[in-house]
C-alpha cells in the first residue's frame, strides 16, 4: 500500500467527490442494465467461476476498456480546450472526429447503438448534476447522441476533472459493470468479486495512463484495440429472446 | 532488414481505345517481391461491373523468410481512378523472432482512386512463438471506390503460444475513418486469450467490403447460419460490411469466411 499523506492540503481533494460520484455504479446513467458483454460470454464461453471472470475483465480492460479510456480522456481534454479557446463555440467541431473514430472502432451495430444510448443518458444526467453550457451544446445535437466515452469525458470535464481522472473513471467502469453483472448472473460471492476488482486496480491505472498519453493528439492516433469475441457475442446476444441484460 | 516496395496500377487506353488497367509502377525490394500473375479476377467482381480480364492481379512472393525481428517492411500501393487491382500473396507468411529480440514492423499503405476497385487478400500471417511484430494496413478509398479486404491471422503454430503480435487494419474514406481495429496477442497483451478477445481460438479473420451500391450489401444476410459458429456479419455503414470470424484453425476459418462471403460472391 502507498504512503498515506495525512498532510495533503484540502485543495488537492476538491475534485475527488465528483470523481467518486461519476464512477459510482449508482450514478444514474443506465449502465446497470448492461453487462459489458459478460452475459453473452458467460453463456457462450462457459464462464462460471472467479478466475474465468477475472480473465474476462482483464481482456475487456485491455481492449475496449483502453479504447474507452483513451476517448474519454480525449473528449475531456478537447472539452477543456474548447472552453479555454472560445467558451465552447468550437466544442462540437472538436468532438466530431472522436465520434467518427469510435464508430470505426465499434464494428458491432448493436454495440454502437448501446454506446450512443449510454452517451445520451450521461449527458442528460450530467446537465442536471453539473450544469454546464458545454453539456447543453452536446444535448442539442440532433440524432442518436454522442458515444458513451465522449459523454463521459464531457461530463467529467464539466465536473472539473482533468483527462487523467476521466480516463481512470472510464477504465474502472469497463470492469466494474461486468463484475457487478457477474454477481447477479452467476451468484458469485460479491466480496470475492470486489477483491478481484480491487486487485485489478493497478492494471486500471496502467491502462488509464496509456490512454491519457495520446489525448493531446488527433483522434485517428488513439488506440484501436479490439475485443473480437465481444463484438461477435454482442451480435448473437441481441437475438436472444430471454436475457437479463440489454448488452 | 529494411525494405520498401511500390506498386502502381492505372487505367490506360487499350485496344479499340477501351481503357484497361495496367501496372504503371512495380518496384520489388528485398523480401517484398511483387509478381504480376495474369490471373483472371474472381468471378464475383462482375457484380462490380469488372471484366475478369481487365483487372490486374499482383501477388506478393516472399524473397526472404519472415518478417523477422528487426525487419521493417513497407509496401505502398496506388490504384488509379477507375482501375482494378487484385493484390494477394503467393503463400502465408510466418512471423518469426529475430536473433536479437528486436521488433519487426510491416506497413502497407494503399490508396484506391475514384471508382477504382481493390481486392486485398494478403494470405494468412502466422504469429510464431517469440515473435515481436506489429503490422499496420492502411487503405484509403476515394469516392466511388470499391473494396474487398480479407485479412487472416493464425495465433501460433500448432501447439504453440504466439509471441507478441499485433495487426491493425484501418480503412478510411477520403481520410475519414470507416474501420479501425487492432488484434494484439501474446504475453505482452494480458487477457488476449480471454473470452473478451479470442479465448482459445487459433485463427481470426475479417473481410471488409465497401460497395457504394448498398443493395449489393443486403445480400449478406444478417443472420449467420448456425453451421458457421463464431462468425458475425456487421454493417459498418450503409455502404460497408464487416465479416469477423474466429476458428480453431486456419482451414475452418477459411471455410467460415468463405461460406459467409458466398451470398455476396454468388454472381447474378
Amino acid at each position: 500500500m502507498g504512503t498515506v499523506q495525512t498532510g495533503t492540503p484540502m485543495a488537492d481533494l476538491t475534485g475527488l467527490p465528483a470523481l467518486m460520484q461519476l464512477a459510482d455504479g449508482r450514478f444514474p446513467t443506465g449502465g446497470h442494465a448492461h453487462s459489458g458483454g459478460f452475459e453473452a460470454a458467460a453463456q457462450r464461453e462457459g464462464i462460471n467461476d472467479l478466475p474465468a471472470m477475472e480473465e474476462f475483465l482483464i481482456g475487456r480492460l485491455r481492449t475496449t476498456g483502453l479504447v474507452a479510456a483513451a476517448f474519454t480522456a480525449a473528449a475531456c481534454q478537447y472539452f477543456h480546450q474548447a472552453m479555454a479557446a472560445d467558451q465552447g463555440a468550437s466544442l462540437l467541431d472538436r468532438l466530431a472526429p472522436l465520434g467518427r473514430e469510435l464508430d470505426a472502432r465499434t464494428p458491432s451495430p448493436v454495440l454502437r447503438t448501446v454506446s450512443r444510448r449510454l452517451g445520451r443518458q450521461l449527458i442528460r444526467t450530467g446537465r442536471v448534476v453539473w450544469p454546464h453550457q458545454g453539456l447543453d451544446r452536446l444535448a442539442s445535437v440532433p440524432g442518436q447522441g454522442v458515444h458513451q466515452p465522449v459523454g463521459l469525458g464531457a461530463v467529467a470535464a464539466a465536473a472539473g476533472q482533468p483527462p487523467a481522472h476521466a480516463a481512470v473513471a472510464a477504465a474502472q467502469e469497463s470492469i466494474a459493470g461486468p463484475a457487478t453483472a457477474a454477481v447477479r448472473l452467476l451468484g458469485l460471492d460479491p466480496f470475492a468479486v470486489n477483491a478481484v476488482v480491487a486487485r485489478l486496480g493497478a492494471e486500471v491505472v496502467r491502462v488509464a495512463s496509456e490512454a491519457t498519453g495520446p489525448a493531446d493528439g488527433p483522434a485517428s492516433a488513439l488506440p484501436a484495440s479490439a475485443g473480437y469475441l465481444l463484438d461477435v457475442s454482442a451480435e448473437f446476444h441481441a437475438t436472444w429472446e430471454v436475457r437479463l441484460f440489454a448488452s | 532488414m529494411r525494405a520498401h516496395a511500390k506498386l502502381g496500377v492505372r487505367l490506360r487506353p487499350g485496344a479499340q481505345d477501351t481503357p484497361r488497367s495496367h501496372v504503371s509502377r512495380l518496384r520489388s525490394h528485398g523480401p517484398l517481391v511483387l509478381r504480376p500473375t495474369g490471373e483472371r479476377l474472381p468471378g464475383w467482381l462482375s457484380r462490380w461491373g469488372a471484366d475478369p480480364v481487365d483487372g490486374v492481379t499482383v501477388r506478393l512472393a516472399a524473397g526472404a523468410a519472415g518478417p523477422l525481428g528487426g525487419d521493417h517492411w513497407r509496401l505502398d500501393v496506388e490504384v488509379g481512378d477507375g482501375a482494378a487491382l487484385q493484390l494477394g500473396a503467393v503463400s502465408a507468411s510466418l512471423v518469426l523472432p529475430g536473433a536479437h529480440a528486436a521488433r519487426s514492423l510491416s506497413e502497407t499503405t494503399i490508396s484506391v482512386g475514384a471508382d477504382a476497385m481493390l481486392v486485398w487478400s494478403p494470405a494468412a500471417q502466422i504469429a510464431a512463438a517469440g515473435c515481436r511484430h506489429a503490422g499496420l494496413s492502411r487503405i484509403d478509398l476515394a469516392p466511388g471506390a470499391r473494396l474487398c479486404a480479407r485479412e487472416e491471422v493464425v495465433i501460433g503454430r500448432y501447439g504453440e503460444e504466439p509471441g507478441d503480435f499485433a495487426q491493425r487494419l484501418r480503412v478510411t474514406r477520403s481520410g475519414e475513418a470507416l474501420y479501425d481495429q487492432e488484434l494484439a496477442v501474446g504475453a505482452a497483451s494480458a487477457g488476449w486469450n480471454s473470452p473478451a478477445v479470442v479465448a482459445d481460438r487459433k485463427a481470426l479473420g475479417s473481410i471488409v467490403v465497401v460497395d457504394p451500391a448498398t443493395t449489393n450489401l443486403d445480400l449478406f444476410t444478417a443472420a449467420v447460419s448456425p453451421d458457421v459458429p463464431d462468425t458475425a456479419v456487421m454493417r459498418l455503414a450503409p455502404d460497408a460490411v464487416l465479416i469477423t470470424s474466429l476458428a480453431p484453425d486456419m482451414i475452418s476459418l477459411r471455410h467460415r469466411l468463405s461460406t459467409t462471403f458466398a451470398g455476396f460472391a454468388a454472381t447474378r
